[in-house]
Parts: structure tokens; C-alpha cells; sequence
């Protein structure tokens, strides 16, 4: 096993091309920007192609075709270049293409956005949110996997901190189970033989063709799908000390890490507090947040915005526990959100006012 | 000569049969576009050039979104459906992963220059190397005849009632002319259906640039102006001849750009 040191954002991008991407298009946006880098430097020497796109709309766009011709393709951008690709992410759910996009946040202002959208009709992403650098790799190789498996956009959502800091990694190719073929990629050949193929968010086949199907039809059938993704992707998520805890934190991404350093230490000191750090955002891990709540007698969230995944972890204890919010913006002068709100004493000084209070309010177990 | 009335179709005279001229790539006529219409006989010419430069069978079409994309669904062509002024960056990830394949897009005036006026000019600048077809009504006639960015001076749509005025729409846009100055295009002509004679011409640029296309020359790019007349408000008969009287007259029809000089 070869490990090296290396940041985050050359990390994600070696992974994406020994997972197979050919094809990568971003507009640079800091921390996105540093991915977009890598990937001009490295597609080109496995023969792939990175382009330098004039907009976030062409990006998206340009990913689009390629994926549509069965090419591992991915792009990204932070939240605000996302927002102008949600059109075409929606269109790219409804017309079944693979795609893997990369959010590199400021922040974790994103969360309604990459959980829920903000574009049109029924649609899902799976969301990936790794902690760590060696995490990211693994999700990487995972995403193109996921979104081969489910013919659904995939996204992987960093922040500045996993784009910047230099950690030791594995990059073994992932061992993920072999992924369908890919008989629906375009590639030209049909035309003239009577059954041409079409890709559409409108329906996928030519009105000739046996399996074509009206557009209401068509809408019903990616509600079966979407039910069908929720329940079969495996949500993941890591759990610390929920078998007795009394207060359970639950942190995704970056604050997730350091979340897993505070709790560790407030445990070594006896304190009954756990954590669940949802992996996946969208099917967001419910089970384990409501198992973990089950033993609880309350739980608090702790994310860098003003109360997002908040819904989800609601959601997912069902009105059994009593759900604080315990995050906060982060803002400093770099505009990355990655302080004040990540300080360690910060962050045990919250988890200790949340457990007093715990204690106080919560019934007697 | 048979009279065409604006209330039906021509009538044959006893003991003639219609020739058949649908191209062989076109799998059903029951087209849904209205009496009239020019997308369809310019959407013929690209069928036709495709059959007979032996390219139906490793060409892919990129298509936005209007009256015309229905023409998709009838086409014996390798298609992929992308949104409205889309179509260039769509295409563009297609030709740079299919580089033998002879790539299209087909949009409308809306869909191109409206929406999309960005992605079809750096496309051209980029010279990707496909063929971009424009089929310019000079109107929204999927919504019903409204203003787009090449509604001509004068010209009533259903948000411009008294005709297009530059003091409030402002100017059409030649997006033909603004093409031909970029380096990166190879190819750049407009035609039209209006007449038989301008249709064969139009033939004979998509043909041109799709020749191109598939000698790597860089970015090609045919433009059709087409009736809408009932996104025109003028009596369907009398469609082609508004055409030659306001958009040809506007834009003028030609080669723009060409290897060796239009």
C-alpha cells in the first residue's frame, strides 16, 4: 500500500482520474478552482479532456454531452457557480446521465442546495460529504460508481479546509462491484437502422421506438426511480459513542472532524456525549441518527450555516427528542468560513452548555 | 399551377399521384408543427445531406428546445435532448469525446440568440468542430409569436403588437455576422425555405458544412430563415413572400465566411 501526503484538492482530482473520468469541465470559483487545475494538468496525459469553460452554464453543459456518451465524466464549482447549473443538473436527473459534480463550499451554506435542489421537477442527487482527505478518495472512486449504478448525478461536497489541507493517502483503486454497461451511450452508430437512440429529459426514446413513453408517463416513472435510489443507496454514516450517550451531536464534513476530536475528548473526561456524522447527505443517514437518538435523551446539530441538515435530523427523530440547533456562520476575512466557528474550544464549550441543558429539561431516563 | 388556399392543403388533380419525397431518415410525417410552418422542409434539406454524404450512421444531433425539436423524435438520428441555448456547450463535450462523429445542433432564433447568444459565440471562438444550425423564424413560435433577439424592425409578435420599435426592443442581432468575425469559425452562411430556389441553396451550405465539419476545419454554422406565419400574424399563404420582404431583406442570404472567400 503506497501512501502520500498531498492537499485535498490534487487528491480528489488524482482519484476522480484513476476512477476513470475522461472528462472534466469547471469556471474557476476558489476552493473549486484548485481541482479544476489538476484536472487540466492530469486529463490530458491519460488522453481525457479538461475544459476551461466561459461559464458555469457551459460547463455543466459541456459535461453533459460527454456523460451522454458514456464517458466518466464530472464537473463542479462552490455553491454560487451550482446554483446557475441547477437547470441542467435537473435535466440531467430527468434525462438519466451519470455525472459526478464536485461543490467545493464556502462554508455549509449548500446543504438545502445539494440535499434538495433548487431546480425543477422531482429530482435527487446522492450527496457525498467526506471529512478527511483519505475519505474524499474513497467517496471519489464511490461516486462515479454510485452515479454508473443509478444512471443519476452524484455530488461531492468539500469545502476550502479538504481543498487545502495535506494528508497522507491511500490511492489504491476502490473495490466497488462492477457497474452495468452502458447500451444507451450515444455514439452515432444507430442513425439509418431504424432505431436511432435519443437521450431526453423529455422521455428517452424516439415516438417510434417500443418503449417510448408518454412525457406524464414518464414523470411517474422518476418518482419509481427516485423511491427506488433513496432505498437502495446505502447510507453511511460514522457514529461515536452512541450506544450511551446522553447528548448526541450530530456534524457533517469538516466541522464533523473536529466534532470527532471535541467528543473524543469530552468522553475521556466521562462526559455521555456522541456523535453521528452523516457520510451521506442525500439518502441522509435516518436509521442511525434515530437509533442513536432512541438512547438519547437529546440531540444537537452543529453545521457552519444557520440551520439546514437541522430539517433532516428533525426529520429523522420524528419528534421523539428534543433537536437543538448548535452551529452558527462562520465568517473571517478569507470568506471561506473556516473560522471562527471551527475552534475546538469553541466547539466543547457549546456540547458541554448543550448537555447542561439536557439535564435540566430532559425528563428523568 | 394548383392554388394553395390558406384554409387547407393543395389540392392533387385527378389521375396525378404526390410523389414521395420524404427523406429516407425521416421515420414518420406526422409532424404536429402548424400549416405553413419552414422548419420542416429546412429540417428535410439536413436529413437529406446527412443520407447522402453517408453520415447517417455516425452523425449525433444536439437539439434545444422548440417547435423544431419534435423533429428530433421523428429522425432516424443518433439524438440527445439538452435545454433551451444549450446546445453549443452541449455538443461540445459530445464532438470533444466523438471527434470522428459529425455532430449538429439544432436550435431556433430563441433558443440561440436569445438564451444561448454566449455558448453558440464561444463555441465559435473555441472552433469546435461542429456544424450549428439556426432555424430563424424571428419569433417564440412554440409560445405563440413573441420577440426574440431576431425579430426584425417592424415585425408584430404578441410583445411587440404595433411592430418590433428600436426605441423600446431595440435591433435584431445578426449572429451570422457576429459569427464570421471569429477566428475560430471555418463556415459561416444563411439561407432560407422560402422559394425552391433558396431551399436548394440552403441544401447545398448544409452540405458545404458538414463537408467541413468532417475534414476538422473548425466551426460551421448554417443559418435558415423560416415561415412562422402564424407566429407573424399574416395569412398563411403569403408566409414566404413576408420572408423575402422583411427577414431576407434584414439579414440577406449568402456565404458569409467560406475556405478560399465566400
Amino acid at each position: 500500500m503506497t501512501r502520500r501526503l498531498m492537499e485535498g484538492a490534487e487528491a480528489i482530482a488524482r482519484a476522480m482520474v484513476a476512477a476513470g473520468c475522461r472528462f472534466f469541465a469547471g469556471y474557476p470559483m476558489t476552493p473549486f478552482t484548485e481541482v479544476l487545475e489538476h484536472m487540466a494538468r492530469l486529463l490530458p496525459e491519460v488522453g481525457g479532456t479538461c475544459m476551461n469553460a466561459e461559464s458555469e452554464l457551459e460547463a455543466v453543459g459541456m459535461a453533459w454531452g460527454a456523460a451522454a456518451t458514456g464517458t466518466r465524466a464530472a464537473t463542479g464549482s462552490v455553491g454560487q457557480g451550482l446554483s446557475l447549473m441547477q437547470e441542467s443538473l435537473s435535466e440531467i436527473c430527468h434525462a438519466r446521465l451519470p455525472l459526478v459534480v464536485l461543490n467545493m463550499a464556502r462554508g455549509q451554506g449548500d446543504y438545502h442546495q445539494a440535499t434538495r435542489g433548487g431546480g425543477h421537477g422531482d429530482y435527487r442527487h446522492v450527496v457525498l460529504a467526506p471529512a478527511d482527505v483519505p475519505e474524499a478518495v474513497q467517496l471519489a472512486h464511490r461516486a462515479f460508481w454510485l452515479a454508473d449504478v443509478w444512471r443519476n448525478p452524484v455530488l461531492l461536497v468539500g469545502d476550502y479546509y479538504l481543498a487545502h489541507v495535506q494528508e497522507a493517502v491511500d490511492e489504491g483503486v476502490a473495490d466497488l462491484p462492477p457497474v452495468p454497461d452502458k447500451p444507451w451511450a450515444l455514439d452515432g452508430s444507430t442513425g439509418g437502422s431504424g432505431s436511432a437512440r435519443m437521450i431526453s429529459p423529455l422521455g428517452l426514446a424516439k415516438r417510434g421506438d417500443p418503449s417510448f413513453v408518454e412525457y406524464g408517463r414518464h414523470l411517474e416513472t422518476i418518482g419509481d426511480r427516485l423511491a427506488a435510489m433513496e432505498a437502495g443507496v446505502e447510507p453511511l454514516a460514522e457514529s461515536i459513542g452512541t450506544d450511551d450517550a446522553e447528548l448526541v451531536v450530530v456534524a457533517y464534513g469538516t466541522p464533523g472532524r473536529y466534532l470527532r476530536y471535541v467528543v473524543e475528548e469530552l468522553r475521556g473526561e466521562g462526559l455521555p456525549v456522541g456523535l453521528v456524522r452523516p457520510i451521506t447527505l442525500w439518502p441522509f443517514p435516518s436509521a442511525a441518527v434515530a437509533a442513536a437518538a432512541e438512547v438519547a435523551r437529546a440531540v444537537a446539530v452543529y453545521e457552519l450555516n444557520t440551520g439546514q441538515m437541522h430539517d433532516d435530523v428533525r426529520l429523522a427523530v420524528l419528534g421523539r427528542r428534543p433537536v437543538s440547533f448548535i452551529g452558527g456562520l462562520s465568517f473571517d476575512n478569507s470568506g471561506f468560513g473556516i473560522a471562527p466557528e471551527l475552534d475546538v474550544e469553541r466547539l466543547s464549550a457549546r456540547i458541554r452548555r448543550a448537555l447542561d441543558e439536557t439535564a435540566r429539561t430532559a425528563a428523568p431516563a | 399551377m394548383t392554388e394553395v388556399t390558406a384554409t387547407g392543403p393543395a389540392q392533387v388533380p385527378e389521375g396525378q399521384a404526390v410523389v414521395e419525397f420524404s427523406p429516407r431518415l425521416l421515420q414518420s410525417p406526422e409532424h404536429e408543427l402548424c400549416p405553413g410552418c419552414g422548419h420542416p422542409v429546412a429540417w428535410r434539406v439536413v436529413l437529406e445531406v446527412l443520407e447522402e454524404l453517408g453520415l447517417a450512421n455516425r452523425s449525433l444531433l444536439i437539439c434545444g428546445h422548440g417547435c423544431y425539436t419534435q423533429m428530433m423524435k421523428l429522425s432516424d438520428i443518433d439524438s440527445l435532448q439538452c435545454l433551451h441555448g444549450r446546445a453549443p456547450a452541449v455538443a461540445t463535450g459530445v464532438k470533444r469525446m466523438l471527434p470522428d462523429t459529425a455532430v449538429l445542433t439544432l436550435q431556433g432564433d430563441g433558443d440561440m440568440v436569445s438564451e444561448g447568444l454566449h455558448e453558440v459565440l464561444h463555441a465559435g471562438a473555441r472552433g469546435e468542430r461542429v456544424t450549428a444550425l439556426l432555424f430563424n423564424n424571428g419569433v417564440f413560435g412554440d409560445t405563440g409569436g413573441h420577440l426574440t433577439a431576431t425579430t426584425v424592425l417592424g415585425q408584430r409578435t404578441k410583445t411587440s403588437l404595433e411592430g418590433r420599435d428600436p426605441a423600446t426592443h431595440g435591433h435584431p442581432i445578426d449572429v451570422a455576422r457576429l459569427l464570421a468575425q471569429l477566428d475560430g469559425t471555418c463556415y459561416v452562411a444563411r439561407g432560407a425555405v422560402n422559394t425552391p430556389g433558396t431551399v436548394a441553396r440552403t441544401k447545398r451550405m448544409v452540405r458545404r458544412a458538414l463537408e467541413l465539419q468532417m475534414e476538422g476545419a473548425g466551426f460551421t454554422f448554417v443559418e435558415v430563415l423560416t415561415m412562422c406565419p402564424t407566429g407573424w400574424f399574416v395569412p398563411t399563404p403569403e408566409g414566404p413572400d413576408y420572408l423575402e420582404e422583411t427577414m431576407s431583406a434584414t439579414f440577406g442570404l449568402g456565404e458569409l465566411k467560406a475556405p478560399g472567400g465566400p
